[in-house]
């Protein structure tokens, strides 16, 4: 057995990781998961950089910030496998939420019209509402921008998005210090259930394919130590394979309410895994079948463009520089190789190509595999846009805000 | 030099700062992580900020270190990103620390030596303030299965505790379960407690 060390948050999206160690995927590739349970990203990101973990449960917007020596410390970070996508609620206090469109399934599948109505309404409150986000370098901040941003709301004047970790974030909407948020479920869902917020978008309907955590190592450690690697790769494609089982979502639900993980209720968290949202207390759910994906599909496969895609708005945000070495450095964090190379040998299908333009596909679509068959779901953008990894400096170009 | 400890833990905050006043420094403060000390930390302009590194309001913290204007200069993780020992050290202590860019290593290694040793005897006490009361609650619970033996079976107080301590033994767990699982069956059978 070779003992691996690996940092997570109490999220939803640590299913795959919680099931590789409770369901015994990690130990039949005789890998030891050592599941160390972090509560802040800084936390999370010190003990990887550090090597105090060996990997960890990662934002992908971090991994590539801390790779360009962003957030502190810098060290070369790759993450050769993605835990899942989507997964994120906004939601936001009733009383703010009155100014959007009353029907919440309506409103969830329409985000343009949503932002909009927002935007008419920003102007009537009181004060700059005042959004909580988890990270500056989280997948929810740069989709919550995307998002203000495509009704003309200007993300860094005409709110104010405020750090705070995703369990904090009830509390907070009770204090009144913010009027909405953005977090990993089940937050969005718990801060629902009690009352003080109404889901007003979903991250599925943001970006139908986004890019959420991803499994982090340290380039070193991942290089010097290709055979654990490939083994606890291995050991998460089947475990992720369980957790997209709609027969299993009851059972890792319990598994994740469990005190040493999520430590919440398991009927909070099983709705996500369904994608069964209740947008209001007391309402029926809303059917958002991809709001969260582990497996299928391909989840797990980093696509380079998926890390340039990040790059790219950090660029637009001006959190970096842009610059060809960046854009080498950012690309280079997301590992197809490794994953490739881990997964050779198993019938797991495997794209052919590494990068693709995000946000292209209407409708399902076979792609071209090197083995099985593979089709990607839908995955546009809500505003309509395509990126092509080719040419970042015009796509971002092509944003009127800011 | 201008120390500010973030820690809701009052008594793991006073044994920082007990600590770093007998070593010198009289310009500490003690905020709790709770509502805007964001805005009152940066009003404080602090050289060097002190956190638990499993407080979870250390991204929040980190925002701030990244966005405010009021701060003169950066303020980086750790004294000197080479010494790794001391960083090794201060993540196995749980602490964090924020120095303004520019302080000379010198200046800031003392402090964060005597956090690191600070925190880990806090670790040490409330281990043993932890294995105390669990002494306290194990003796209590035996004293009460002695008692059920004592009035149900006429033994005296060294045979019932004997009788605990064979059975235990002869089924190879802790006395203080055996003496729970008869205080539970003696419940369960309405028999005096």
């Amino acid at each position: 057995m070779t003992p691996i060390r690996v940092a997570f948050l109490g999220l939803t999206d640590s299913a795959v990781l919680v099931a590789a160690r409770e369901k015994g995927f990690a130990e039949e590739q005789a890998v030891a998961l050592d599941l160390v349970r972090a509560e802040s990203w800084a936390t999370l990101r010190d003990r990887l950089v550090y090597g105090q973990v060996h990997a960890a449960h990662m934002l992908a917007p971090l991994a590539v910030a801390v790779t360009l020596g962003l957030s502190q410390q810098p060290s070369a970070l790759s993450a050769p496998y993605k835990l899942n996508v989507n997964g994120n609620l906004i939601v936001m206090a009733p009383d703010f939420a009155a100014a959007l469109e009353p029907d919440a399934a309506v409103r969830l599948n329409d985000p343009l019209a949503t932002a909009h109505d927002f935007a008419n309404a920003i102007g009537l409150y009181h004060r700059k509402p005042i959004i909580g986000v988890v990270h500056r370098f989280s997948s929810h901040s740069l989709a919550l921008r995307y998002w203000l941003a495509s009704a003309g709301i200007h993300p860094d004047r005409d709110v104010v998005l405020r750090v705070l970790p995703p369990s904090l974030m009830v509390e907070a909407m009770k204090a009144g210090e913010i009027d909405g948020f953005t977090a990993g479920e089940p937050w969005g869902s718990a801060a629902i259930e009690v009352g003080l917020a109404e889901a007003v978008a979903a991250s599925e309907r943001l970006w139908q394919r986004g890019v959420e955590k991803v499994l982090a190592f340290r380039t070193d450690w991942m290089e010097q130590n290709p055979e654990p690697v490939d083994r606890l790769l291995r050991g998460l494609s089947a475990a992720a394979r369980w957790c997209d089982e709609p027969e299993n979502r009851t059972e890792l639900s319990e598994l994740l309410a469990r005190h040493a993980y999520v430590d919440q209720p398991s009927e909070l968290i099983e709705r996500a895994l369904t994608g069964r949202i209740v947008a209001r207390r007391g309402e029926s759910p809303v059917d958002l079948p991809d709001f969260v994906l582990f497996d299928r599909e391909a989840t797990p496969f980093p696509w380079r463009s998926q890390a340039l895609w990040i790059y790219s708005q950090l660029v637009r945000w001006k959190m970096v520089e842009p610059s060809a070495d960046a854009e080498a450095r950012a690309g280079a964090v997301f590992r197809p190789d490794i994953y490739r190379r881990a997964l050779a040998d198993s019938d797991t299908p495997m794209p052919g190509a590494s990068m693709k333009v995000e946000g292209a596909l209407e409708a399902p679509l076979a792609i071209g595999a090197q083995r099985g068959s593979i089709t990607l779901g839908p995955d546009r953008f809500f505003d309509g846009r395509a990126f092509d990894p080719d040419r970042i400096a015009e796509y971002i170009a092509g944003f009127d805000v800011p | 030099m201008r120390i500010v400890i973030i820690d809701d833990s009052g008594a793991r905050a006073t044994v920082l700062e007990e600590g770093l006043r007998d070593a010198g420094y009289d310009d500490i403060h003690v905020v709790p992580p709770r509502g805007a000390f964001v805005a009152r930390l940066e009003r404080m302009a602090p050289d060097v900020v002190l956190m638990d590194l499993g407080n979870p309001s250390r991204d929040t913290l980190e925002e701030m270190l990244t966005v405010s204007r009021a701060l003169a200069k950066p303020i980086a993780m750790f004294v000197d990103q080479s010494d790794d020992s001391m960083i090794g050290a201060a993540i196995d202590a749980g602490i964090s620390a924020y120095v303004v860019d520019g302080l000379r290593k010198e200046r800031v290694k003392p402090i964060l030596d005597l956090a690191i040793r600070r925190f880990n005897a806090f670790a040490r006490m409330q281990t043993e303030l932890d294995e105390a009361r669990t002494q306290l609650a194990d003796r209590k619970t035996i004293d009460r299965a002695k008692a059920i033996l004592m009035s149900s079976r006429g033994l005296s107080e060294p045979d019932a505790y004997a009788l605990l301590r064979t059975t235990a033994m002869n089924q190879g767990k802790k006395m203080v379960d055996v003496a729970q699982a008869l205080i539970t069956a003696s419940d369960l059978l309405g028999g005096m407690s």
